[in-house]
């Protein structure tokens, strides 16, 4: 029996262990704690003692020993839960999951790490034993602690030692005896007699000796038995029965457990026997394969379709039902495949506790943590690019928004700041909030910060544009920096990573009432509901939603700002006109606003006219990268395929918008 | 001989897995249940000649289970080995009482546990 190959199963039982634990740590309320709570969380370090010490992982089996010791009598309610315990525990945590991805890479835990956690974890034991007041646990570099009990007896040899006829005292007795004289690694008792495996540098007449003043000689019978081995075990010397056959293992599901114990149980079968379980890994490259074959169909479908649309609808009556079939057939292919990919924002949200908690704690703040919409889904691929932004979100609002208890106070608020993080859908996209009722932008302090670093500020400058000023490289008002969240590079680096990703970002604010970040993202950057135009022989995709209307301007609506500018007059609104033949210089379009027609969108909370020549449809396109095809286009997000088999180009409205903005300035100046 | 029927029960998936490698070098069976529950399936429904139990389990743990089972009819007699990290004397004492017939200490020993389980179901 190799011992090797549970290994992998004791990793991942551990890590799910350790993050249950830490779940339960951050939900325990220290004046009353739950003690099925208590329990389950000295139950998770139990197991994983277990574990260790039966691989022979010591650190991991040192460090869980002392832990569990301390939860244990906190379980028994012999010591009383106080903050720094729960912190150390949590420490705890972290250090035990460093010690396990060391074993994982084959390698031993840091040994000062241990020896430190190990440290601080006496130094709690001890002072509950004193009752004395907690002074800051020292770190004492304490060599590695505590014995592994399990590594004590290798080398021993192992006796089995049976007394027979024997009353209840003398059981009591005999058993306390034997441990004196070694480990007792397994004892079992019928009526009147008792069996013990010891392991013990003590021979039979050693034993027999000190046993003699309980019961007679003729009452205990001592076997030498195999030699212990050292772990981890080779090969074990299977005493009786004498000739070794494979066991038949049964699997048998939990019957009334909830679905998680089931599972775990269904693991547990020996390999031969294992029953199949209700989820697969698959290479996420394969499914993201599969996501454009279907694209692919799906662009042949439309391709058909535009085809069959030319027909004669009732000589052709069978095709044309058979080609709306395939259209549903094909998107409803599409929804589910692109499914797959799709993962819980609790995947993202569940990290923020702890994250809190500590930052929290560092800042000296009181700060109540809301999630809501933990089971919105979220495509693979941007679930994981949205933690960083959303880290630095959280670190800012903590840092700068929710103010110290004591300010809050005096601003007739709840000492306790409160910090919100949803997530839900909305149309296409997901909309994913930070919100905090801390102490708001400062919009004097920004416009002043603004000027000094040499912006163009109006005086009629909205509180929206304000906002959206510390979106600017560099830009930070925080008075003092600090580690948490450092000196404001951040704020554009999240505002690029979410447009990178296909959203934007918009900022509310209101002095002393909190802030409120918003993020708006696609479900899904693989395929995309485009409007496509015509430019010269050109076709552009607008993304659909970006889009709010189209028209064909009048000529009195149409007004000549200066040279290069012109603005079009929409029902009392002036929206700034940009032209996609400019844009491009594409050759051949229409250059009089008259006779194209005009598409109003929205980026980035600012409204914008492009004229284009003609409409040509509605489509959802297959996005195609054309960084890894081609190289990055200015102007340009992504290029996708047409039914007819031409490339189109996805026009990067956020772009087309920072580009006319630029010259705003100029124009507010002039 | 005929084969005997083993019942092992621990909610961690990496003992079960290990007892059972272990007990594959005997001529055993063997049953697995993650939690009292289902253990209580199998004894109910099998025959169960000697069952391997945890002490410390969610939901129904060891000491609990030991007692379901020697309310069973057809487990009044069976041996009930209790599986205990440290056989910290208040878990010996409390597993007696419920009516085990023994415990085994972890980390365990493959060799030892051949030996105990066999002494146990040999007669």
């Amino acid at each position: 029996m190799d011992i090797t190959e549970f290994y992998q199963t004791f990793f991942e039982e551990a890590d799910e262990l350790l993050a249950e634990m830490e779940q339960l740590l951050l939900g325990l309320d220290m004046d009353a704690p739950d003690s099925e709570h208590l329990n389950a969380i000295f139950r998770a370090a139990h197991s994983i003692k277990g574990g260790a010490a039966t691989f022979g992982f010591v650190a991991l089996t040192d460090t869980t020993h002392l832990l569990e010791n301390l939860l244990d009598r906190a379980r028994h309610q012999e010591i009383r839960l106080r903050k720094e315990m729960i912190d150390a525990f949590l420490e705890t945590k972290d250090v035990l999951q460093e010690q396990i991805s060391a074993y994982r890479a084959g390698a031993e835990p840091d040994p000062d790490m241990v020896a430190r956690i190990c440290a601080v974890l006496q130094q709690l034991a001890q002072e509950e034993s004193a009752g004395a007041k907690p002074a800051a646990p020292a770190p004492v570099a304490v060599a590695a602690a505590v014995p592994a009990p399990a590594a004590a007896a290798a080398g021993n040899a192992q006796l089995r030692v049976r007394f027979s006829r024997i009353s209840e005292s003398d059981r009591k007795l005999l058993s306390a005896e034997l441990e004196n004289l070694g480990t007792v690694a397994a004892q079992t008792q019928s009526e009147d007699s008792l069996t013990l495996w010891l392991e013990t540098s003590c021979e039979a007449d050693d034993i027999i000796a000190v046993c003699c003043f309980i019961i007679d000689i003729d009452q205990i019978d001592i076997t030498q038995e195999a030699a212990t081995p050292a772990l981890p075990a080779a090969e074990p010397l299977p005493v009786e029965p004498p000739e070794p056959a494979p066991a038949k293992v049964v699997a048998i599901t939990a019957a009334t457990a909830p679905p998680k114990v089931a599972a775990a149980a269904t693991v547990a079968a020996a390999p031969a026997a294992a029953k199949e379980s209700s989820s697969i890994r698959v290479d996420v490259e394969k499914v993201d394969q599969i996501i454009n074959l279907v694209g692919e169909l799906v662009i042949t479908q439309s391709m058909l379709a535009q085809t069959a649309a030319t027909l004669d609808p009732v000589l052709h009556e069978r095709l044309l039902n058979g080609m709306g079939q395939l259209e549903r057939n094909a998107r409803d292919l599409q929804e589910s495949v692109m499914s797959i990919r799709m993962m819980q924002m609790d995947y993202v949200f569940s990290r923020f506790p702890r994250l809190v908690r500590d930052l929290t704690d560092k800042l000296g703040k009181q700060v109540q943590l809301v999630t809501f919409g933990k089971a919105t889904e979220l495509d693979k691929s941007l679930i994981e690019r949205i933690i960083d932004p959303l880290t630095h979100l959280v670190r800012n609002s903590l840092d700068h928004g929710i103010e110290q208890p004591e300010q809050r106070i005096a601003a007739g608020k709840d000492p306790v700041g409160e910090l919100l993080l949803s997530a839900q859908h909305q149309g296409g996209n997901i909309v994913i909030e930070v919100s905090d009722d801390g102490a708001g932008l400062n919009r004097e302090k920004i416009v002043a910060k603004a000027i000094q670093q040499g912006m163009a500020i109006s005086d009629t400058i909205s509180d929206d544009e304000v906002w959206q000023l510390i979106f600017a490289p560099g830009f930070s008002t925080a008075e003092k920096i600090t580690d948490v969240s450092g000196r404001g590079v951040g704020m554009d680096v999240v505002k690029r990573n979410i447009q990178e990703m296909g959203g934007h970002v918009e900022i509310a604010s209101r002095q002393g009432n909190g802030t409120t970040t918003k993020i708006v993202l696609p479900l899904t950057l693989a395929i995309l509901d485009g409007m496509s135009v015509k430019v010269g022989n050109e076709v552009y995709i607008l993304p659909l939603n970006y889009v709010i209307e189209s028209l064909q301007p009048r000529a009195e609506d149409i007004h000549s700002v200066s040279n290069e500018e012109q603005v079009l007059h929409v029902r009392g609104e002036y929206l700034p006109l940009t032209e996609l033949h400019r844009v491009f210089s594409v050759a051949d379009a229409r250059t009089d606003p008259t006779q194209g027609i005009v598409v109003i969108l929205h980026g980035e909370g600012k409204r914008f006219a492009l004229l284009v020549d003609q409409l040509v449809g509605q489509h959802q396109v297959v996005v195609k990268n054309l960084e890894t095809n081609y190289r990055k286009v200015a102007g340009i997000s992504a290029a996708t395929i047409l039914g007819d088999g031409s490339v189109a180009l996805i026009v990067d409205v956020a772009a087309l918008q920072r580009a006319g903005r630029e010259k705003a300035p100029l124009l507010a100046a002039a | 001989m005929t084969t005997r029927t083993i019942l092992v029960v621990d909610d961690s998936a990496v003992m079960r897995k290990l007892i059972a490698a272990a007990l594959a070098e005997g001529d055993y069976q063997v049953l697995l249940a993650a939690d009292g529950a289902a253990a209580m399936l199998h004894a109910r429904t099998a025959a169960v000649d000697l069952v391997l139990t945890d002490w410390n389990m969610p939901a129904m743990g060891g000491h609990q289970l030991i007692r379901e089972l020697r309310q069973l009819e057809n487990h009044a007699e069976t041996p009930i080995l209790v599986l205990t990290t440290e056989a910290s004397d208040a878990e010996k004492a409390g597993a007696r009482a419920a009516g085990a017939s023994g415990w085994l200490r972890k980390p365990i020993e493959p060799a030892t546990l051949l030996e105990v389980v066999a002494s146990m179901v040999a007669d």
